[in-house]
């Protein structure tokens, strides 16, 4: 029997609600059916199993805040004999943002201020999960651990709980992007890109197409970017109890703003094995779903770079703050036509400024360098994709 | 079809696209894309519904032509099935 948990849907995320059960004890299930929703801070996401089985017990009721790791559910998995609790099963990606460990008879790792927080507030600091540096224990770790107790705090107590959607929103933000620029020594490059054979091949590419099917300039991107990384891998992957984890796999999280304020952040799984055509139906997809809040676990958590465009916005060049555990952001801004030497002629060209947001424990800028030289030869010579 | 009810398209295709705005506030000359917070996306969704509303096939090189609700009107107006557009 396995304990199917609270998934962790991002680095930051500490607790989530159990919104609904999709199964009930006795359905068989496989790996990737969706068999929960659960409510973060920022949206309700579709919650996926990694085991193939049947679901044996329901524990955690719709309603329930629970902290990230709570078991929910007993899952017998294919082939395993009735009764037998065996490892967890999680919806979480292979690859997940470092815990703290905490084993039994260590030190645990906080802030003096995290440690009086806790006592006051009358929680266990040894069940406090950190997100600090190394796993420490800090101070929004401690009111994270209130909010979440279950059952509810007594009045007075809890920490500062956002009230609504939009600051639940907010908070995540605010907490995934302390943590970054917290632990993550950034670098930044960036690069002006000549994006007149782009355009002219995307609009020729278009012309053969209705209206429905046309690509928008991003999914060229996105396929560049897919392809510069396949040639640098050391950006696409993430840093791991101190060390660099790059990812076979190329998931490029797409950064999507939402109507009611904050963005999400999903990702276009296998996007290096994607046509530019594919990667425009896939981004369509995660944008009209993220937008109606249907994201689905594996989207929220199995990116291994982000990608974000605030060209729409008038922006010229964007500096990036990762995501961690990921080590590498790539921002694009607006095409605009500027002043272009080349062989020794002035023309007038559209381009288009690329810039790579890097953590520097995991490369150097020779490396960023490389792919964004790699990028720009894409962009330039687009029957290269 | 008139400007009129080519604009009432134009309104009713934007509602699913910017539920929280209403597009009797926008002026004919603002920019459409600005006034509606809308990225290439969402623009692109509007062109889609437009061509599913009133039949009309919009060429990418035509995008830059339509930044603004009257320009789209005006645009619209000669191409929509039944005629030209007529002012009310």
């Amino acid at each position: 029997m396995g304990e199917f948990r609270m998934p962790s849907l991002g680095a930051d995320m500490n607790v989530g609600t159990l919104v609904q059960w999709n199964v009930k004890p006795g359905d068989a299930i496989k790996r990737g059916d969706i068999i929960a929703v659960v409510g973060t801070e920022k949206a309700d996401i579709e919650v996926e199993v990694y085991e193939t089985g049947m679901v044996d017990k329901l524990i955690a009721q719709p309603g329930d805040k629970l902290p990230v790791g709570t078991p929910i559910a007993f899952i017998r998995v294919a082939g395993e004999a009735e009764g037998k609790v065996e490892a967890p099963i999680t919806a979480e990606a292979p690859v997940q943002p470092p815990q703290a460990e905490k084993p039994s008879g260590r030190r645990v790792k906080a802030s003096p201020l995290a440690r009086k927080l806790a006592q006051d507030l009358g929680l266990d600091i040894e069940k406090i999960q950190g997100t600090g540096l190394h796993g420490v224990i800090e101070k929004h770790d401690v009111e994270l651990a209130a909010q979440a107790r279950v059952p509810a705090a007594p009045e007075g107590v809890a920490g500062p709980a956002p009230a609504e959607p939009a600051a639940g929103m907010r908070h995540a933000i605010a907490v995934a992007m302390a943590r970054s620029n917290r632990e993550i020594p950034h670098y930044y490059l960036s690069t002006q890109i000549d994006v007149s054979k782009a355009l002219a091949w995307l609009e020729r590419f278009n012309q053969r197409r209705s209206i429905e099917d046309r690509v928008l300039p991003i999914a060229l991107l996105l396929k560049a970017v897919a392809h510069g990384l396949a040639q640098v891998p050391e950006l696409n992957g993430f840093w791991i109890d101190d060390q660099l984890k790059p990812s076979p796999e190329i998931n490029l999280g797409v950064a999507i703003s939402l109507r009611r304020g904050g963005l999400m952040i999903p990702a276009i799984l296998a996007a290096h094995h994607k046509s530019v055509e594919e990667l425009m139906t896939a981004l369509r997809d995660l944008i009209t779903r993220a937008r109606s809040g249907r994201l689905r676990s594996s989207e929220i958590t199995e990116g291994t770079v982000t990608v974000t465009n605030l060209g729409d916005l008038g922006v010229e060049t964007v500096y990036g703050v990762i995501y961690p555990p990921q080590v590498a952001l790539v921002g694009f801004g607006r095409i605009t036509e500027q002043p272009w030497a080349e062989n020794g002629m002035l023309g007038v060209r559209p381009v288009l400024t690329a810039t790579l947001a890097a953590d520097h424990r995991a490369t150097d800028g020779h490396r960023g360098a490389q792919f964004l030289e790699a990028l720009k030869h894409l962009l330039e010579e687009p029957e290269s994709l | 079809m008139t400007e009129t009810e080519i604009r009432q398209a134009i309104f009713d295709a934007i509602r699913p696209i910017a539920p929280e705005a209403d597009p009797r506030n926008i002026r004919p000359d603002e920019n459409l894309r600005e006034a509606l917070d809308i990225d290439s996306f969402d623009f692109l969704n509007l062109l889609i519904a437009l061509h599913g509303r009133l039949g009309v096939e919009i060429p990418e090189s035509d995008y830059s032509q339509l930044t603004t609700l009257s320009e789209l009107v005006r645009y619209l107006a000669p191409k929509v099935a039944g005629g030209s557009a007529k002012a009310p």
